[in-house]
């Protein structure tokens, strides 16, 4: 084997580039391989939204009304599906954390590989598993009765911007797991993703809130996302009219982005602080 | 590149973490082609020298170097000729021996097929070929750190870094570990080995560097730094604890320095110049005096001697948690 020749393609501009795009495919083939080796964990990260849509569908659904109207388990779907992408960020938390406390962070960083694929094949990697799991759980809906009356633009368009706010919440999760000691404390974030993912229209509309919880669910980005999904599967609304419920489609886009334009640079400069 | 260059040159190499020097004028010069033991208890720096020469973290100042090439200006050329492995082996549980190598070699440039067959290659040289298949989950802890090794293994570096390998490991996969590092070394690497273990510097390094507050107070052979220690000490066991004055008094006669008697207990001890002499000696002394004993030895020091010669205090002692 010779060393001369990866350093020679190794430092040219365009070969790092290609590099860059390999290691992270290589990154994300590895959790592909993880999937692949361990089917059993998809199921155990989806358990809980399952288990909610029949708790809530079910158990507590008939106690329940959609303000306007509307079946309530048409309502709740949606809910679901936000819900899941909410929690997600727990789930990259957690991967980053095992991989420094593992070594596998410090491994990669001692090798010659492209920096930027770490953190750009964890990213790609979370991705493909939220629309494994955003696939699951709508074949579940299905079964449950639930329906998209949007068109198919529509209904592309409303699982589209539930991969958004999942793609937003990946540098809070990588920002968490480099912040966080050890795999324990990742554990505990469950108690920052429970009310970021209850406490806004996924169960309840906030318009049955007492006024000031209303108005922070209104205004949590998870339910800019459900909101918006709702009115692009043609399911009901149950907006309470203010001006975050009617412009739902606009914030759930504008969230994403800002959380985006927050927590890259802050995930990424952790990152490099990691060399302090 | 220059052979007789060392593979890893530090000049007054600094670290703080606030009040903590975790490096304060760290010199090194390893010459190529050997073992070289970095000793030092807990918190003494030795886990921190290794990340800076391993480029994952950045010195406060003073200048390091790598095989010739320079860690804080080259970081990326430097981790073409290094190879790590770290206190815990650095694996992906969930994937298999085979699948963790072919990952790494990818990451390190290789391409599909050349990781796949370098992957089979280091696996067969660390004896992992019955085992490449399960996943490492179900790997022993001597398995694992091989596997270590054998990930660091892939582009054959110039210059290893193994920091406490043996670490937590059973006397089986200790071995195991040693012979894979015999085996680098007899390849042509350069190996850099920090470790707690005396015996284990004593075993594998060719030279050894005895590190304390962040910096390297002794530097030597092994044997070179047992002899500045003195040379054999005499040790005498007493049978009834009431005859150690008089015993004491025998080994006096023959000591070059002032005996060292346990309060209290059944044992004496002091360095000698000629130790034959010494012994016949000390045996004729204590029948004249007609003291009973359990046991009377001669021993060469060991590096814990020298050790405490030099730091005041044992391996086994806690340092500032720097490392």
């Amino acid at each position: 084997m010779s060393t001369m020749d990866i350093d020679a393609r190794g430092e040219l501009g365009s070969a790092r580039m290609r590099w860059a795009l390999a290691d992270c495919w290589t990154v994300v083939r590895r959790g592909l391989t993880h999937l692949i080796r361990q089917p059993s964990n998809i199921a155990w990260q989806l358990g809980f939204p399952i288990v909610s849509v029949l708790l809530f569908g079910y158990v507590f659904g008939s106690a329940m009304s959609v303000p306007g109207g509307g079946d309530y388990r048409e309502f709740l779907m949606p809910g679901m599906f936000g819900m899941a992408m909410a929690f997600g960020f727990m789930n990259t938390a957690y991967l980053v954390v095992l991989d420094s406390s593992k070594g596998i962070t410090d491994r990669f960083r001692s090798m010659p590989m492209a920096e930027s694929a770490v953190v750009t094949g964890r990213g790609l990697g979370d991705l493909i598993g939220a629309t494994l799991d955003l696939l699951v759980l709508a074949l579940t809906a299905l079964v449950v009765g639930w329906r998209s009356d949007g068109s198919l633009q529509a209904t592309a368009a409303a699982f589209g911007l539930l991969l958004l706010l999942r793609f937003s919440l990946i540098w809070v999760g990588v920002l968490l797991g480099l912040a966080v000691p050890n795999e324990e404390a990742a554990g505990n974030l469950f108690a920052v993703a429970f009310p970021f993912a209850m406490i806004s229209s996924a169960f309840v509309a906030p318009s049955l809130m007492p006024g000031w919880l209303g108005t922070i669910a209104a205004w949590n980005p998870v339910s800019s996302t459900v909101t918006a999904t709702r009115e692009l599967f043609g399911n009901p609304v149950a907006s309470g009219g203010g001006w975050i419920e009617q412009h739902a489609v606009l914030m759930a886009v504008v969230w994403p982005l800002l959380i985006t334009a927050i927590f890259l640079p802050l995930a990424v400069r952790r990152y490099q602080r990691l060399s302090r | 590149m220059d052979d007789s260059r060392p593979a890893v040159i530090t000049e007054g190499l600094q670290k703080h973490y606030g009040e903590i020097h975790a490096l304060d004028g760290f010199d090194l010069a390893v010459p190529r082609g050997i073992v070289y033991g970095l000793l030092g208890p807990n918190g003494a720096g030795k886990t921190t020298a290794v990340r800076v020469l391993t480029t994952l973290l950045r010195p406060d100042g003073g200048r390091a170097e790598v095989a010739g090439l320079d860690v804080a200006r080259q970081p990326r050329l430097v981790r073409r000729r290094i190879g790590l492995a770290g206190q815990h082996a650095a694996l992906d549980e969930i994937l298999t021996g085979r699948q963790n190598l072919e990952m790494f070699g990818r990451l390190f440039h290789l391409g599909g097929k050349r990781a796949k067959l370098r992957a089979a290659d280091v696996l067969d040289q660390f004896g992992l070929t019955d085992a490449a298949d399960k996943g490492v989950k179900e790997y022993s802890g001597g398995m694992r750190r091989r596997l270590d090794l054998a990930a660091s293994m892939i582009l054959a570096p110039e210059v290893m870094f193994l920091d406490e390998p043996t670490t937590g490991l059973d006397p089986r996969g200790r071995n195991e570990v040693w012979a894979a590092v015999r085996s680098l070394v007899a390849g042509g690497t350069t190996v850099l080995l920090t470790t707690q273990y005396l015996d284990e510097a004593d075993q594998l390094a060719a030279r050894i560097a005895v590190m304390d507050g962040g910096r390297v107070i002794a530097e030597d052979t092994p044997t070179a730094l047992k002899d500045n220690v003195g040379g054999d000490q005499i040790e005498v066991v007493v049978r009834a604890a009431a005859d150690l004055p008089g015993a004491t008094k025998v080994v006096a006669r023959v000591a070059v320095t002032e005996p060292t008697a346990e309060e209290d207990g059944q044992r004496v001890y002091a360095p000698v110049s000629d130790r034959i002499a010494a012994l016949t000696e000390v045996v004729r002394g204590l029948q004249e005096e007609e003291i009973a004993v359990e046991d009377v030895s001669l021993r060469r020091p060991t590096l814990d001697d020298v050790f405490l010669r030099l730091t005041g205090h044992h391996t086994e002692d806690k340092g500032a948690d720097a490392a």
